[in-house]
């Protein structure tokens, strides 16, 4: 890398590349936004399915549980809980944490109402009807 | 030190330090969760644990990043820091609001802190690593601007480098892409896919231009090879590294309800992504081979090398791993992952942060380099938490090939938490390795308590 190569040719292919994957990056999520439709399932996307994410948020369940397979993994994956187990078990799971079996993980008690119980599900439900390309591999997440 | 008010970067390296400890004795903390489930519960549940643990890693890099830019930046451009002033009281604008947040995450209710915090007005809230309240978002967005200003005004009075530009087009990358997290639509496929536009755009984008621009600070000083070649080389690798990451982005995309055409995009392109840490690895070697002095500072270069290959081996070797998408159709979201994204963060991040402060440090303190003792104190530090990392890495490995296996490929799947209790062993490993680290991590403090005779700064 010496002789005709020099520094000032290094740093216009620096700009010119940098530019022109960012431009096709914007062009490829230009058209992803115009796929979206088809796959993520937003013509489900009632106030019942937003009020629901927010509570998956201000719980900070994404810090134990993966969704779609991202975040913590310390926790069974949720993006397919729905089909998995049912709303009804999932609202009966929430409501009966934590375990209090010694020695094994725990989840915190939300003191969720009913109301925010059928939103969470509802997001859930939502969450397991987005096209994630068959993942994951089998119910188990 | 050349100029005064490199001085600045003295408490930013301290405070780094000091929020590292914080970080590894978390991770401490969900590793015994992870085999005795109800450790500290309900205390500290593991969700807040992980928070801590990830925020102050985050936190910490930044101040190191900071701090590196403080120092380099007037050697760099031959010019005293704009305003040094600036400098100092943003510390402790940074310290001060990192600090609440961390204690806001320990004893505040999560779901109370979010209402307190104005999550109402802009929610932002409970996404991974962005799990920060609003106030404290806004903050690092103010302390950033007010940092950038500083650092540019430096840049724009003296002479400009490669070095100084990369540094800056890292940081202001840094700052611009983490406006993404206050982006928060209902829509989960669309908030999944600009959530990776802070994360993913930044520890593989803009924060590699930080880490080279770091590396190739060190090895001109270090080596004094010649300014040219050095710049020249780190050119090269950022190109490769943007080049590769950008569309890179696309591995993110197979699963979360993205179009299916990512999965050919982003196997092509982030297979490519270990070469730029590979030619970083190379550069780091080649240059040291080629030095024109003996740097008193022994540590520093040691911790240049490691940073080059740790970096291939965590982000190049482990990303590529299960980086392509039949590949990661079974290990996503796996301890494959978090095996990666620790060997990732600690090769490239952490270790590029240690060697600047490793450099940077003896000179604040007016010296050259550490007397003899304590350097070799510093490498034993290297060895222990390098070798620990190894270790943490190659059991979360074994974790997740094994989780992946029952939980997924296997004819009669188990459920997630049958097959975490037939993995404990390696959690329990993983454990003792994070003892080691953490034991290397306070034989590392110690090193910078040890006495004996240095050389005075000549500079």
């Amino acid at each position: 890398m010496s002789g005709i190569f020099t520094k000032s040719m290094a740093r216009n292919i620096f700009y010119g590349g940098t530019v022109f994957f960012f431009l096709l990056f914007l062009a490829l999520t230009f058209d992803s936004h115009k796929e979206f439709p088809k796959r993520d399932n937003s013509q489900n996307l009632t106030p019942q399915v937003i009020a629901g994410k927010k509570i998956w948020e201000t719980r900070n369940c994404i810090g134990c549980h993966t969704l779609l397979g991202e975040g913590a993994y310390f926790a069974p994956e949720l993006g397919n809980v729905y089909p998995r187990r049912g709303p009804e078990f999932i609202k009966a799971w929430i409501q009966s944490q934590p375990t209090g079996t010694p020695g094994r993980r725990q989840m915190p008690q939300f003191h969720l109402s009913d109301e925010e119980l059928d939103n969470i599900v509802a997001f859930l439900k939502y969450t397991s009807e987005i096209n994630t390309a068959n993942w994951p591999p089998n119910i188990e997440g | 030190m050349q100029y005064k008010s490199q001085a600045v970067a003295k408490p930013y390296f301290i405070a780094a330090i000091g929020l590292f400890i914080g970080q590894i004795v978390f991770g401490l903390i969900m590793g015994l969760q992870y085999v005795i489930g109800d450790f500290l519960f309900p205390e500290i549940p593991f969700n807040v644990a992980r928070m801590v643990h990830t925020n102050l890693l985050i936190v910490w890099l930044l101040f190191g990043f900071m701090g590196a830019a403080y120092y380099m930046v007037p050697e760099e451009s031959e010019t005293e820091l704009y305003s040094p002033k600036l400098a100092i009281a943003l510390f402790w604008i940074f310290l001060t609001a990192g600090a609440l947040t961390v204690l806001g995450y320990l004893f505040v209710p999560y779901a109370t802190l979010a209402q307190m915090t104005g999550n109402d007005l802009l929610a932002t809230m409970g996404r991974e690593f962005l799990e920060q309240p609003l106030p404290t978002k806004l903050g690092i967005v103010v302390v950033a601007l007010a940092f950038l200003f500083n650092i540019t005004m430096t840049v724009l009075k003296g002479r400009k480098t490669a070095i100084s530009t990369v540094l800056l087009l890292g940081l202001w990358g840094l700052a611009i892409f983490f406006l993404f997290s206050f982006y928060n639509p209902h829509n989960l496929v669309k908030d999944k896919y600009y959530w990776w536009w802070v994360v993913h755009l930044w520890v593989e984008g803009v924060w590699e231009l930080i880490l080279g621009a770091l590396l190739a600070f060190v090895l001109i000083k270090v080596t004094g090879v010649d300014r040219e070649v050095i710049e020249k080389w780190l050119y090269v690798i950022i190109t490769l590294t943007l080049i590769t990451g950008i569309i890179g982005t696309g591995h993110h995309y197979y699963w979360i309800g993205a179009p299916e055409y990512w999965q050919w995009w982003g196997s092509i392109f982030s297979a490519l992504e270990p070469i730029p840490f590979f030619a970083m690895t190379v550069f780091a070697f080649n240059m040291v081979n080629r030095r024109r002095r003996e740097h008193p500072n022994k540590a520093a270069v040691l911790w240049a090398l490691g940073t080059g290959v740790m970096a291939f081996l965590g982000a190049g070797v482990w990303g590529f791993l299960h980086t392509l998408a039949p590949v990661n159709y079974y290990t996503h979201g796996s301890q494959i992952t978090a095996a990666h994204g620790h060997m990732a963060f600690y090769g490239a991040y952490v270790m590029v942060v240690l060697c600047i402060i490793s450099y940077a440090m003896p000179i604040l303190r007016g010296r050259a380099a550490n007397s003899n003792k304590a350097q070799v104190c510093e490498m034993w530090s290297f060895w222990l938490m390098t070798v620990a990392m190894v270790f943490i890495t190659l059991f979360l490995t074994a974790a997740g090939i094994l989780q992946v296996w029952l939980q997924r490929v296997s004819d009669t799947p188990m459920s997630f938490m049958a097959t975490q209790d037939q993995v404990a062993l390696f959690y329990w490993m993983r454990e003792w390795a994070g003892v080691m680290f953490f034991v290397g991590l306070i034989v590392y403090v110690i090193s910078f308590f040890i006495k004996g005779e240095t050389k005075a700064a000549t500079q």
